[in-house]
C-alpha cells in the first residue's frame, strides 16, 4: 500500500479543515473495513487520512423514547446492536448490523461508513430509509441534512461535497404499534454480500389488524439503495394480511433495475425483491403486534 | 525514507512502544516489527480471520487496523493466551481435540472462541457458529472446532464452579 498522512483530529472543526484542504487526496478512516481494503487493493488513493474516531460525538450515540437515536457516523455496530432499547424502537437498524461481516469486522464497521460507502448492496441503508433516517453533514461552509433515501448518487457516490462529512444520523422515535425487519438473501448462512436485500416498517392501527403507514426499501436492485415509494403508499390501509405482503412485493418489484453477474440474473434478483418485501412485512407486522 | 509513527499501546500486559508507518496494518506491526508472529495473514482483506488480536476489549482483523490507530490501546494476541507456560483450557481442547490441521486459522480461531467464552460461557452450537463466521478454515470442516469451543466452555465452567 502507497503511504500516506495519517491525522486524528479531535473535533469535526479540524476534519473538514484537513478535507477542505486536501480534497480527493483526503480519505476518512472510519472502521476501515472498506477504506483500508481499497487502499491496499489500489481501488481508492490517499494522500492524507483522516481517522474520527478520535471525535467524541462521532463514536457515540444517544437514545431517548421522546427525541429518538442520535447516533455518531463511526459508531461500531457492536456498540449498538446489543441495546436492547434501540432493538425495540428500530429493529430493522439492528438486524442490519447484526448482519455486516463477522464479529472482527463488527466491532469496527460503522453505520455511517456502511453509508458514506455507499454500495448497492450496504446492509444498513435500506433500514435507515425505511426508518427516516437523517443524515447530519458538516462542511466547511456548515451544517446541513438530507434523508437517507437521497444520500447515495450512484455506486460508491454519495452527496457528500469536497470538505464534507457525515457527523451523525438521526431516527425518529419509535411510533405506537411499529415494527421493522430487515433481511438479505446470500448463499451462504453468514459473511456474504447480499444478493438482495429489503427492509420493511410498519405501522399498525390499535387493532393490530390493519397497516396505518409502511415503508419499504431495497438493496443490490439499482445503483443506489431504493426506496420503494408506490408499495410503500399503497399499504397505507391494507389488512396486514399476507395477500397484502404478497402485492406490495409485486408492487415493489415494479422499481428495480437489477444486474446479472456471479451473484444472481436480474431475474433472479427481480423475485427476490418479492419473496424479502412478504417476508420483512410479515415479521415487522409481528414485531409491531408484540414490541409494545 | 519513508516518516515513522512513534506508537506507545498495551500488548499482552506489557507496555510496548513501536514506530511504524501510517500504512502499516497492525498485523504488519506485530509480525514484522515485533516478532509477535502468531498472528498469520490469511487474506489480507478482512475474510479469514486468521489475524484476529483483541483491540480495547473486542475482536478485531489485525490486517484491517492500522498500526497508528493503536495509540494508547490495550492489545491481547494469541501470543497472551497461555499463562506461565500453561496452555489455556481452550488451547488444550484444540490440541485433545484435533481442532487443526494446518493450524493457519488456529490463533485466530483460539483468540475470538476464547472471547466468545468470556462473552458467554454457555454458548450453543448456533452461536458459536455465528460468532466464528469470521473466522475460516481450509482444513477441519468446523465441527471438530465447534466441538473443542464446547469442550471449553465445560472445562471453564468446572473450574469456576
Ligand atoms: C470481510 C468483510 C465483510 C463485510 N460484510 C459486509 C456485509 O455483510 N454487509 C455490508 O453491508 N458490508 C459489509 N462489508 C463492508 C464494510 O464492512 C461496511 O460497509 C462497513 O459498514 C463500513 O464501515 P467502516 O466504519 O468500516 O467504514 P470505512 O471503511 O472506515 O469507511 C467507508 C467509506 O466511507 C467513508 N467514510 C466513512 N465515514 C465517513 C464519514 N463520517 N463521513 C464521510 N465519509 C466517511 C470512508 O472514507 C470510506 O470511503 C464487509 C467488509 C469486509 C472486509
Ligand atoms: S488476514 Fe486479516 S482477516 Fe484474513
Ligand atoms: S487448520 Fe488449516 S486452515 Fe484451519
Amino acid at each position: 500500500m502507497k503511504n500516506f498522512e495519517y491525522a486524528a483530529p479531535a473535533n469535526v472543526e479540524s476534519a473538514t479543515a484537513l478535507l477542505e484542504k486536501y480534497g480527493d487526496a483526503a480519505k476518512i478512516l472510519a472502521g476501515g473495513t472498506d477504506i483500508i481494503v481499497q487502499l491496499r487493493e489500489g481501488l481508492r488513493a490517499a494522500d492524507v487520512v483522516i481517522d474520527i474516531k478520535n471525535i467524541p460525538e462521532i463514536v457515540d450515540y444517544q437514545y431517548s423514547a421522546d427525541v429518538g437515536l442520535q447516533l455518531g457516523a463511526a459508531t461500531p455496530c457492536y456498540r449498538i446492536y446489543g441495546d436492547e432499547e434501540l432493538a425495540k424502537a428500530y429493529p430493522a437498524v439492528l438486524d442490519s448490523t447484526r448482519i455486516i461481516g463477522g464479529w472482527q469486522i463488527q466491532s469496527r464497521a460503522s453505520v455511517g461508513g456502511n453509508l458514506c460507502n455507499a454500495s448497492p448492496a450496504a446492509d444498513s441503508i435500506p433500514s435507515l430509509i425505511a426508518h427516516q433516517a437523517t443524515c447530519h453533514i458538516a462542511g466547511p461552509h456548515g451544517r446541513r441534512s438530507v434523508a437517507a433515501q437521497d444520500f447515495c448518487t450512484g455506486p460508491g457516490r454519495n452527496t457528500l461535497e469536497q470538505g464534507e462529512m457525515l457527523v451523525a444520523l438521526t431516527l425518529p422515535p419509535s411510533k405506537p404499534n411499529s415494527g421493522s425487519a430487515y433481511l438479505r438473501f446470500i448463499p451462504r448462512n453468514e459473511m456474504d454480500i447480499a444478493v438482495v436485500g429489503a427492509a420493511s416498517w410498519v405501522q399498525l392501527d390499535d387493532s393490530g389488524e390493519s397497516i396505518q403507514s409502511g415503508r419499504i426499501a431495497l438493496a443490490a436492485v439499482a445503483p443506489v439503495p431504493l426506496y420503494a415509494e408506490e408499495a410503500s403508499s399503497w399499504l397505507s390501509g391494507q389488512p396486514a394480511t399476507a395477500a397484502t405482503f404478497v402485492e406490495a412485493g409485486e408492487l415493489a418489484k415494479n422499481i428495480v433495475s437489477p444486474i446479472s453477474d456471479m451473484r444472481g440474473t436480474a431475474e433472479y434478483r427481480q423475485h427476490l425483491v418479492g419473496v424479502l418485501v412478504k417476508r420483512t412485512l410479515k415479521i415487522a407486522v409481528e414485531r409491531a403486534r408484540t414490541n409494545q | 525514507m519513508s516518516k515513522k509513527i512513534h506508537v506507545t499501546t498495551t500488548i499482552n500486559g506489557e507496555p510496548i512502544e513501536f514506530l511504524c508507518e501510517a500504512r502499516h496494518s497492525l498485523l504488519e506491526v506485530l509480525r514484522d516489527s515485533l516478532g509477535l508472529t502468531g498472528s498469520k495473514e490469511g487474506c489480507n482483506n478482512g475474510n479469514c480471520g486468521a489475524c484476529t488480536v483483541m483491540l480495547n476489549g473486542v475482536p478485531v482483523d489485525s490486517c484491517l487496523v492500522l498500526g497508528v490507530e493503536v495509540e494508547g490501546a490495550t492489545i491481547e494476541t494469541v501470543e497472551g493466551i497461555a499463562q506461565n507456560g500453561e496452555l489455556h483450557p481452550i488451547q488444550q481442547c484444540f490440541l485433545e481435540g484435533a481442532a487443526l490441521q494446518c493450524g493457519i486459522c488456529t490463533p485466530g480461531f483460539l483468540v475470538a472462541a476464547k472471547a466468545l467464552l468470556e462473552k458467554n460461557p454457555h454458548p450453543s452450537e448456533e452461536e458459536i457458529r455465528f460468532n466464528l463466521a469470521g473466522n475460516l478454515c481450509r482444513c477441519t470442516g468446523y465441527d471438530k472446532i465447534v466441538r473443542s469451543v464446547q469442550a471449553a466452555a465445560s472445562q471453564l465452567q468446572e473450574t469456576t464452579s
